[in-house]
């Protein structure tokens, strides 16, 4: 037998029905590797006796036939999301201390079909970043490293420590969150998949807010089936999200099989960028020829206003993220540093709350809302994002899907690309228009760069088309034959 | 007139107010959250996560408060939006636990609509109204509790507001008033806002402006939250005038946001136009665009009730009163209500001048208002029915009323009880007349020799040997007849 911590959802899920070994084996194995890999800094807080507490009442479902689909399953969760009475920090030190009196939609659907809390995973602070080096309780660490190289790599962001997690097994599979690449963006430098639904597929109550018209939860795991099986359960009409859309939720898992034969697929020639490496462009080559192979056609599509989309988000996003993140202001919960008046205390407990990068967005999303200058920047970007999103709607009469790299390259160092935020907001260049069109994207792996890090296709879909994004994923990810890990194969 | 001019050193000044009411929305949840709304309760018991701006709360819009808000657009003879955006507004305070209030600002609900303000000389005038938007309330900063610490309560935040903004319309603080309660009587007729300034259901902030007649509007001041009909008009007359002395001294106004102080009875800066805030407007994304149907509207609109201006012209139209009467009885619905019940089958004009003479004048020495009234409806109607019958007498049913204040009882149990009813019966008055005519030989002989004067002394006389109760007709023919010899 594999070890349990190697092995897949679907395969774990099998092996707990067939009663080859315990949901609590599987638990306490996790918690175990979670031990041996603290090095990695992929959990803020870990949860064992809520894990060994859910995973006993998984035996004892599992003894009485009463098994739920994700029944047993060690899930890492973004500390993004809010869990009853565990400790939830965004990443933040203006958290500090807040546990949450309710839960999110989205983990209250995880443990409504059995699964269970490993613990709440690293990430960049708020969910502001591409590295996770912005987290106020340090990086979250890639499990992979450069052949011959001791230098740590980081695991990308902003959902760094869910991609470290299931790439380390140190879970099975981890909740995530997209706002301009936050769950492809990692999954691609780890060498796993992950998933961003289409906007209002998975509720956002109970996720702390970065940039609302964004957001959106999704699964990261070791392959795409049990993608597919983590979103199921996530998605899902909730009444108390009024941007959460009430639509039935398909077997994903079910669909996925149907491959890739019939289905145009469109490679955006925008997406050329200058000072692309070769690797990168040779790798969507390979996955054009995969899904060609497959049965798909493909043809080039024009997304001409790509080259907006990166500015556009960082409009639009630290806009939101200013007037979100206003209510962290020392009066109900998290940290408080008292002041003479209720300005100063307001301005220490952010200051003192926020670390820079935040701060930067905060700023930057205050002044473009500013009298004077909101017409230019958030209304014109408003104005920009409804044609990007047109770009894609017209795409889509000739298309299904779209193919083009996750990132602009593979995972850098700690310390590289960190004195410059541009350098580091390019990471998002491939990523960020899905998000503003509120399209449903995937990234899968599908190669090694020269210096032997894993690197990741994206395939976006029409909204609510996640099967079809499922189905080619799978088909590039059965072509790849990726079984690649950290440290070696799996 | 309505216009009230200030006569300067060198002619008079015109005052130009618009007012901006906030109108607290009966329902009983919140805007965006479930957590309940009444007054009065302990502080932070009736608080929701969205209210307090947990992390991750998404606010969800309250079908009922916006079927209020079309309710007043539709009552307000307004433009209704069928569609219409949510914003926020960003401050920061501590009674604003999100540090930004969702309110509209591009896109309100409610478009132009119309006022019809009664002045106390009879006329009338129409004022605009430019827009009616619903917003969230805040929350209340206690200062009071300790002495280096502020406390709060959310109690009161989320909970629906109308914010209705007139046109600079209004002319002097007798309009503002009758503009006021107009819209106050409005609300409460069709149910949308119960108008309690005192309780802070009801609040008022005024832009003033003075000019010279025929000039451009001149530079505003907004007075912040007054909180009565009568501090409004104070203020708005101390600021008029404060403005005056400025021109008229050869100064300029400065736009500010001012405080009226009720206590003083003037009103002083609060922030000037340097220290206003950027509120930075953009659209809530957390909520979609609120889309009506406009079969939806319709149904609200045909399920108004009867308006307090047409209801005025019905009353004089169809029962004959003045417009002054009217309009007093219809400014509140349980008054006009009132009055239609008594009326009903009566002499219109005299149930009119029973309810706004003599209910009126002991509903208000006694602090009631007409729902708790001792005297109901049919009580009333049951007193002036023994008026028209002739059961007693048009100056004894001021006293049978009294004793109906007094007790509650109805009419007849009071003529009854207190053997009020009047004397019909000719012997019973004969009787009379003849004891008195016996009593009084000088008189009667002066009578007939011409001096029909003392008539008016012979009934007098006979009316207090009867304790009032001789019906005034038979008693004037039969003194007349045994008078005559």
């Amino acid at each position: 037998m594999a070890s349990l911590t190697t092995l897949s959802i679907a395969g774990a899920r099998d092996g707990l029905r067939a009663r080859e070994f315990s949901a609590l084996e599987l638990t306490q194995a996790h918690l175990a590797a979670m031990a041996g890999a603290r090095r990695l800094n992929a959990y803020i807080t870990e949860t064992p006796e809520h894990a060994i507490s859910q995973a006993a009442e998984s035996d004892a479902r599992l003894a009485r036939g009463e098994a739920r689909p994700l029944e047993g399953i060690p899930l890492g969760i973004k500390d993004l999301f809010c869990t009853k009475g565990v400790l939830t920090t965004a990443g933040s030190h203006i958290l500090d201390g807040f546990h949450p009196p309710y839960e999110s939609t989205v983990t209250a659907n995880l443990w409504r079909d059995g699964a269970v809390m490993l613990g709440k995973t690293n990430m960049d602070e708020f969910a502001m970043g591409s590295s996770n080096i912005t987290s106020y309780y340090g990086p979250a660490l890639s499990p992979w490293r450069r052949p011959g190289s001791a230098a740590d790599l980081v695991p990308g962001g902003s959902s760094g420590g869910s991609a470290a997690a299931v790439a380390a097994g140190l879970c099975l599979g981890a909740t995530g969150t997209d706002t301009g690449g936050s769950i492809r963006q990692p999954a691609s430098f780890c060498g796993i998949v992950g998933l961003k639904p289409t906007y209002g597929r998975c509720s956002r109550l109970g996720i702390v807010a970065f940039a609302s018209s964004l957001d959106q939860a999704g699964p990261l795991a070791r392959n795409v089936r049990d993608c597919a099986i983590l979103l199921r359960s996530m998605a899902g009409h909730d009444p108390l999200d009024s941007t959460s859309v009430d639509r039935p939720v398909p077997d994903y898992e079910a669909m996925m099989g149907r491959g890739a034969k019939g289905l145009r697929i469109g490679v955006p020639k925008q997406y050329r960028v200058d000072g692309m490496p070769s690797e990168i462009e040779t790798l969507w080559r390979q996955g054009i020829d995969w899904l060609k192979a497959a049965g798909a056609t493909v043809r080039d599509i024009d997304l001409p206003h790509t080259k907006y989309a990166l500015p556009t988000y960082y409009i639009v996003a630290p806009a939101e993220a200013s007037s979100n993140l206003a209510r962290y202001d020392g009066v109900r919960y998290g940290l408080r540093v008292p002041g003479a008046s209720i300005d100063e205390m307001y301005e220490l407990t952010r200051a003192a709350g926020f670390g820079a990068e935040v701060k930067r967005r905060v700023m930057i999303g205050t002044y473009v809302l500013s009298a004077g200058y909101y017409d230019a920047y958030y209304l014109k970007a408003q104005q920009v994002r409804s044609l990007i999103a047109r770009d894609f709607a017209t795409a889509f009469e000739s298309v299904d899907l779209v193919l083009a790299p996750t990132a602009p390259s593979a995972a850098f160092a700690i310390g590289e690309k960190m004195d410059d935020p541009i350098a580091m907001y390019l990471n998002d260049v491939f990523t960020v228009p899905a998000n503003l069109a509120g399209l449903p994207a995937i990234s899968v792996p599908a190669g090694l760069s020269a210096d032997g890090l894993p690197l990741g296709l994206q395939l976006i879909g029409r909204a609510f088309e996640e099967d079809m994004v499922l189905a080619a994923a799978k088909t590039i990810e059965d072509a790849a034959g990726f079984s690649h890990g950290p440290g070696g194969a799996r | 007139m309505a216009a009230l001019l200030i006569e300067g050193s060198n002619g008079p000044w015109e005052i130009v107010i618009g007012l901006e009411v906030h109108a607290q929305v009966i329902s009983r949840a919140k805007l965006f959250s479930g957590a309940a709304t009444a007054f009065g309760a302990d502080p932070n018991t009736q608080v929701s996560f969205v209210d307090a701006a947990m992390p991750g709360m998404l606010p969800v819009i309250n079908r009922i408060c916006v079927e209020q808000a079309v309710k007043t657009g539709v009552a307000l003879d307004a433009r209704i939006n069928l569609t219409s955006v949510f914003d926020r507004k960003n401050y920061f305070y501590p009674d604003l636990p999100a540090g930004y209030q969702i309110s509209q600002y591009q896109q309100p609900i409610v478009g132009r609509g119309t006022v019809t303000i009664d002045l106390k000389d009879g006329s009338s005038r129409t004022i605009g109204i430019t827009r009616l938007h619903l917003e969230q309330d805040a929350g209340k900063s206690l200062h009071d509790i300790a002495p280096h610490a502020s406390h709060v309560d959310l109690n009161r935040a989320g909970v629906a507001l109308m914010e209705i903004v007139s046109e600079p319309d209004l002319r002097s603080p007798e309009e503002a008033g009758a503009y006021l309660k107009k819209v106050r009587s409005i609300l409460r007729y069709i149910g949308t806002c119960d108008g309690n300034m005192e309780e802070g259901s009801l609040r008022c902030d005024a832009n003033v402006s003075v000019r010279r007649p025929g000039d451009p509007l001149g530079t505003r001041c907004e007075i912040k939250n007054v909180n009565s009909i009568r501090f409004v008009q104070k203020a708005i007359e101390y600021e008029a005038n404060r403005q005056v002395d400025i021109l008229e001294g050869g100064g300029a106004i400065a736009q500010e946001t001012r405080l009226f102080d009720s206590a003083k009875g003037e009103t002083r800066t609060m922030r000037s136009k340097e220290e206003a805030h950027d509120y930075r407007y953009f659209p809530d994304p957390d909520l979609l665009p609120l889309v009506l149907d406009p079969a939806w509207v319709d149904q609200v609109r045909g399920s108004l009730p009867e308006l307090p201006d047409p209801k005025k012209a019905r009353f004089i139209a169809d029962y004959g009163l003045s417009p002054y009467d009217a309009g007093v009885l219809v400014a509140e619905q349980a008054s006009a209500d009132y009055f239609e019940a008594v009326a009903k089958g009566r002499d219109a004009k005299a149930a009119s001048n029973w309810i706004t003479v003599e209910l009126f004048g002991a509903l208000n020495r006694l602090g009631l208002d007409i729902d708790r009234s001792p005297v109901s409806a049919a009580a009333l109607g049951g007193l002036l029915d023994l008026m028209t019958d002739g059961t007693i007498s048009g100056r004894l049913a001021k006293d049978v009323f009294a004793a109906m204040v007094e007790s509650g009882k109805d009419a007849m149990t009071v003529v009854e009880e207190k053997g009020l009813r009047q004397v019909t019966d000719a012997s019973a008055i004969e009787t009379a007349v003849e004891t008195i005519m016996a009593a009084e030989a000088a008189k009667v002989a002066e009578y007939r020799s011409g001096k029909d004067k003392l008539f008016g002394y012979f009934v007098g006389q006979v009316m207090r040997a009867m304790g009032g109760k001789a019906n005034p007709q038979a008693l004037n023919e039969l003194l007349k007849r045994k008078l005559a010899g």
